[in-house]
């Protein structure tokens, strides 16, 4: 069996990408701890809910945008996955008052 | 080399073909359709969680004075608060929080793994692809544990109105952790979506370190080398990152809210 290994030429590490990433990796980190602050600081209510939502938007804008390079893809796949989000957002704020609706009942 | 150029010829939509006008290869694309409908699916989930826990009463008082109840649903520090060997002692939200660490920094390893794939080089793809693993696994024996304590529940019962099937009578009992039909910790409800949500995350996890493995198994026998890129890594990888995009979701609608 003639098995012969490929030509492979490897590149040398992208040193700017790499520390781009761990960049990205501490924040994430850092938004998480304040998180846990918040948890333990600011008492129950809307204010509260509010800044965990954002928080978590922030997080999910770093992964999705930097880790799935989202943020660097040509612009319709950037908004072919976008706007369908529109319809989630729409659909939990629509349920979410309908249970506070449920409640007063 | 796997990203397809659109070159175009002037005047020419990128629409007529022969071209990618997403900018993306085949295998790419289709994953980000599957992560969409998937998103749809967990987002169905959550959504329902969201509905059924506004249309139950949340509790007033301080989180001191908090005792479990099925009057209204529990505040998740008073419920998510062991950690393992350190048996009644109250650690609010620590294990869930080192979880979330391990999950962000598997994430972290798998993007190294995609940045290595594109310089073709195989050492790296492998060193961070097992970091990886060894991440998704960390996650999944944790949430082992955290199940098992759920279900066990704590060393004092909390007394409830529980429905008797054989009588047809409702009945006070004592009940310790959770099931399906109810649970110690508050309304059944409770207990039922902690099952699903986490339940459906943590088979993401799974499969996902089945993929990993696969991937790790092929960049050590060479198939990307011979196939002339390591695209693979990234379409897992784009995976990868969503099952850690929806346990963002997950601790912030489940753990802190």
């Amino acid at each position: 069996m003639a098995h012969h290994e490929p030509q492979v030429t490897v590149l040398p590490p992208n040193k700017e990408k790499i520390k781009h990433l761990w960049k990205i990796a501490l924040y994430l980190l850092l938004l998480t701890i304040v998180e846990f602050i918040i948890a333990f600081t600011l008492h129950r209510g809307p204010l509260k809910t509010s800044i965990f939502v954002g928080m978590t938007i922030v997080k999910a804008a770093y992964i999705v945008g930097e880790f799935m390079h989202l943020k660097h893809e040509v612009k319709v796949l950037f908004w072919s996955i976008l706007i369908p989000l529109i319809f989630i957002v729409w659909m939990l704020v629509a349920f979410v008052y309908e249970g506070f609706m449920i409640v007063r009942i | 080399m796997s990203q397809p150029t659109a070159a175009v010829a002037h005047g020419k939509s990128v629409w007529d073909g022969g071209t990618s006008p997403m900018g993306v290869s085949y295998g790419k694309l289709m994953m980000w359709f599957f992560l969409m409908s998937d998103a749809f699916t967990f987002s169905g989930l959550l959504i329902t969680y969201g509905l059924v826990r506004s249309s139950n009463p949340s509790y007033t008082g301080t989180v001191e004075a908090f005792k479990f109840s099925s009057e209204y649903w529990p505040i998740p520090e008073k419920v998510f608060e062991a950690i393992p060997f350190f048996h009644g002692v109250p650690l609010p939200l620590v294990f869930v929080g080192f979880m979330t660490f391990v999950l962000i920094m598997s994430s972290v390893t798998m993007v190294l793994a995609v940045e290595a794939g594109h310089r073709m080089d195989r050492p790296a793809v492998e060193k961070w692809m097992l970091w990886t693993i060894l991440g998704g696994i960390t996650f999944l024996s944790c949430q082992a544990w955290e199940w098992t304590h759920f279900i066990v529940g704590t060393d004092t019962p909390t007394m409830m109105k529980i429905f008797n099937d054989k009588t047809g009578l409702w009945e006070t009992a004592g009940v310790t952790g959770a099931g399906l039909s109810h649970n110690q910790y508050g309304p059944p409800a409770f207990a039922d979506f902690f099952f699903f949500i986490t339940g459906f995350h943590g088979f993401h996890v799974f499969s996902g370190v089945l993929f990993n493995f696969m991937v790790y198994f092929n960049a050590v026998t060479g198939v990307y080398d011979r196939r002339g890129h390591y695209e693979m890594v990234e379409k897992i990888g784009l995976y990868w990152h969503f099952v850690d995009l929806v346990w963002v979701f997950v601790f912030t609608f489940f753990y802190l809210v």
